[in-house]
């Protein structure tokens, strides 16, 4: 196993990225359309330039005629990706695993969600058992965790909740600078601590919202990037660690921690060469569904010290000023989560930030080199994160 | 000899003071309060708490038989007796039979079991009375109605309780009765639910020439049959319809209301329907002495009468909890509209949710951890599992397990939530993984629980309940609760 092969093979020459939020008047289609052609143009390449596409859903449609329907794509090789809320990373994953090896010169990459269509709130249920685990919902199963992280780090609801509502407060102030974010309104710890609470100890604002959304990138050889643009990016790497999903029934798992995710991390560490992700990183975006998840991955991603990452909220580590800003873009908790779409958005904020093209002067990184993109399906005891590592050439 | 080994009982944590129905329909109360089973129990999931409480360290192999009665089956057709014998782990070769339609099904279960142990068709019979009977919204029955369960283990070892002597004569009279379901109602989650209230015919007429006739009747012929006068009975447990019609039958069969009457709680849990008689017996046998001599006599379309003795073992056959512990333990239903919600009286707004799914085929293939509520256990390390594991998580050894039952055990809850935003007719939901005795996790939901007093380390118990009626049927499976 060469966890390394990866590094520097494949680049990213042009991304899209749709406004995430409630697009009413969007069809899936018109997503699909909209950030596929922003990433065309972003690149100067149009539909006959590619020669194979990957499209990640969880939900909103099957098949790769997904894409081959809307952009009318010709008898093509496209492919299907769904692997929960880290579908997008694992579409970026299989279509540069292609183009490294040889096969393809030039793929489309396209996540897509639209959620809003249904008429219900929230997101529907997968899992379908008549009765065991029935009508259990997202941000229950990860106040599972933080009650159990909480009495393990010696915080009490209150002062957990004091932690978790900086990281609220955080992400929305990134986001109220981002055009594209769903919510881009700044929000104050007062508010965020006495919101309605949803599953205690979580209230409203350690929730992200329920968003449509899409976002395209176009991967091509590295050796042959330089033809398209100057300021293209690289893939280092990716990590994924899908787990048996059994720690609500493991005695032993005390839901304090993610195995699932230190597990990608070191796989996604190894492949890009990262041997302190502190310093070698310059921005991470991370799977902030519920705040709780965002605390917890500080720590599971090597970022905190173990039952330290109350410490590095508390001293801004995290902000977009601080040593390693995390969800520079606002997070989902501002751009929301359509499934599918959400790892390729992650990937749209670090290759902005990297090209130096923040939309907004305000919340460009100073020199970044490197930026990590992590979504990561299930909850605590239950998970499969799925990181992507981006960077700057060799 | 047959009679009875053992006794338990169940009454439902939530109670409702009649003061607050009559202050909803501006009535008058009748005083007290009444069980209310919660909006996950129904006859079949107390039937199976009584059971539990009745079976307190008997061995569940050894049971031949479950008889169930009550006039509120979940199903009109489909044996409730079969669903509590899987919930009880009871084995496969166990005869089953429901008891329905009459206020009298509780003791006509009793007397077909002391009648199977005698003829030997049967070693050990399980006998389980619950109704949950609704009285139509302002209706007198609202108030006198309680919900709860009784339950009897029939056999011949060890001897509770002989039963010396049975009477039993029919009578048919208009007095209540169900024909066919009005009133549908639109519930919160899309179910059309059907009401079909107890009708009953000019009330006079009814006690006087039905109920009065008809016990008075039954118990003179069984005293006259054993040669026994009132005044050498003990405690005289009977049913009645209400408090005064209890207190008024008493003179007429020739007891001292003082010292020879049961006390009929009404004003603690109300008339549960066919356990109500039942119910009072497990309450008589629980304070009875050895040598106690007990009238049983009960009513509906005619009366059936038992001479019951306690004997040197009466104390061994109580439950767990018994009457006097399930009533000590009570929670008020916080308002009287909630109970309307419980019950699918009123019409309420649908959730914009997907709908609830279900599937027969999943509900029968895991019916071994469903409704027995098995674990698996890993020949190999030893390591437990719920739901059953064909590969252990830590050996990966594979189809190498016992099954071990986890409904009887206790456990301390390890984490837990809150949910406001589950589907549920009660929020919040609480959603927890509970620790169970012998290192068993169970992640599942808490009923009977104060959402403020929700703790990590609290002790919880294993209880039987309806989840909800997705595909047409109910779907049962077990939840953790508060010890109680």
């Amino acid at each position: 196993m060469n966890p390394a092969a990866i590094r520097d093979k494949v680049a990213i020459i042009g991304m899209g990225c749709t406004k995430f939020g409630e697009l009413w008047e969007q069809s899936l289609d018109d997503m699909i359309i909209d950030a596929t052609y922003e990433a065309f143009d972003d690149a100067g390449v149009g539909a006959d330039d590619i020669e194979a596409a990957w499209v990640g859903t969880q939900m909103s449609s099957f098949t790769g005629a997904t894409l081959a329907m809307p952009l009318k794509l010709k008898n093509m090789p496209i492919t299907r990706v769904e692997n929960a809320c880290g579908t997008g990373q694992d579409t970026l994953r299989a279509a540069s695993f292609a183009v490294a090896c040889g096969a393809y010169d030039m793929v489309l990459v396209v996540g897509v969600e639209k959620l809003k269509d249904s008429g219900l709130s929230g997101l529907p249920d997968p899992f379908n058992h008549p009765v065991y685990g029935q009508g259990a919902t997202a941000p229950g199963r990860w106040a599972l965790g933080a009650t159990r992280y909480f009495a393990a780090n010696k915080l009490s609801p209150q002062e957990g909740k004091g932690v978790l509502a900086k990281i609220a407060v955080k992400n929305h102030y990134n986001g109220s600078m981002h055009p594209k974010a769903h919510f881009q309104r700044a929000i104050t710890k007062e508010q965020a601590i006495n919101a309605p609470i949803i599953a205690f100890p979580l209230g409203l604002f350690d929730c992200c919202p329920t968003t449509d959304g899409a976002a395209a990138a176009i991967v091509c050889r590295a050796d042959l990037a330089k033809k398209y643009r100057d300021d293209y990016v690289t893939v280092k790497g990716f990590g994924v660690a899908i787990g048996p999903g059994w720690g609500k029934e493991d005695f032993d798992y005390n839901y304090e921690f993610l195995p699932e995710t230190i597990a990608a991390g070191k796989q996604a560490y190894a492949a890009a060469g990262i041997t302190d992700p502190r310093k070698d990183l310059s921005l991470a975006e991370i799977h902030d569904c519920f705040t709780i998840a965002e605390l917890m991955e500080y720590e599971a991603l090597g970022f905190s010290e173990m039952g330290h990452a109350k410490d590095d909220v508390e001293a801004g580590t995290f902000e977009l000023k601080g040593r390693l800003p995390v969800n520079s873009d606002g997070g989902l908790k501002s751009f929301g989560h359509p499934v599918g779409a959400s790892g390729i958005r992650m990937c749209y904020e670090i290759y902005k930030q990297l090209q130096g093209k923040a939309q907004l002067p305000a919340r460009q990184l100073k020199n970044p080199k490197m930026g990590l993109a992590m979504a990561q399906g299930g909850h605590p005891g239950f998970l499969m994160p799925i990181i992507a590592i981006l960077g700057l050439p060799a | 000899m047959a009679g009875i080994e053992a006794f338990g009982a169940y009454v439902p944590l939530y109670r409702m003071k009649r003061e607050d129905i009559a202050r909803a329909w501006g009535g008058a109360s009748q005083g007290g309060e009444r069980a209310v089973a919660n909006f996950d129990e129904d006859s079949v999931t107390m039937a199976v708490a009584a059971a539990v409480d009745c079976l307190k360290g008997i061995d569940r192999d050894t049971v031949d038989a479950v008889y169930f009665a009550t006039t509120t089956s979940p199903y009109r057709e489909k044996l409730g007796a079969t669903i509590i014998a899987y919930a009880l782990d009871l084995k496969r070769e166990v005869a089953t039979n429901d008891f329905t339609d009459c206020l009298r099904a509780g003791s006509m279960a009793l007397r077909a079991a002391l009648d199977a142990v005698k003829a030997g068709s049967a070693k050990r019979v399980l006998v389980v009375a619950a109704d949950t009977r609704i009285g139509a919204p302002r209706s007198e029955f609202e108030q006198s109605f309680g919900d709860g369960a009784a339950a009897f283990l029939v056999g011949t070892k060890d001897l509770a309780a002989t039963v010396d002597a049975t009477y039993s004569h029919a009578d048919d009279i208009m007095d209540f009765w169900r024909t066919r379901p009005e009133d549908l109602i639109k519930t919160g989650d899309d179910r059309l639910v059907s009401h079909d209230f107890i009708k009953t015919s000019e009330d006079r007429f009814v006690i006087t020439e039905g109920y009065l006739r008809n016990v008075q009747e039954g118990v003179s012929k069984l005293l006259e049959k054993c040669e026994i006068r009132p005044r050498d009975i003990t405690k005289a447990v009977f049913y009645a319809p209400d408090a005064r019609r209890h207190k008024e039958i008493v003179p007429s069969l020739g007891f001292d209301p003082k010292t020879q009457v049961q006390e009929s709680m009404f004003d603690k849990m109300g008339n549960t329907g066919c356990a109500f008689a039942p119910m009072l017996l497990v309450a008589a046998l629980e304070s009875a002495k050895p040598g106690d001599k007990i009238v049983f006599a009960t009513y509906g379309d005619g009366c059936d009468a038992m001479l019951v003795r306690a004997t040197e073992h009466v104390a061994d056959g109580k439950g767990k909890r018994g009457i006097q512990g399930f009533l000590a333990s009570k929670r008020y239903i916080s308002n009287y509209e909630k109970y309307m919600t419980h019950r699918s009286l009123v019409p309420t707004e649908s959730q914009r949710r997907p709908p609830l799914v279900s599937s027969v085929p999943v509900l029968w293939r895991d019916r071994k951890w469903i409704l027995s509520l098995n674990a698996s256990r890993c020949k190999s390390c030893g390591r437990a599992f719920f739901p059953p594991q064909r590969i252990c998580l830590y050996c990966h050894s594979k189809d190498e397990f016992d099954y071990v039952r986890l409904s009887d055990r206790k456990g301390k809850v390890f984490t837990f939530n809150v949910d406001n935003l589950a589907l549920t007719q009660d929020a919040p939901e609480i959603f927890c993984r509970v620790h169970l005795e012998g290192d068993v996790g169970f992640y599942c939901r808490m009923t009977d629980r104060d959402p403020d007093k929700v703790a990590i380390d609290m002790p919880v118990e294993m209880t039987f309940r309806k989840f909800h009626e997705a595909g047409g049927y109910n779907n049962y499976f077990w939840k953790c609760m508060p010890i109680r």
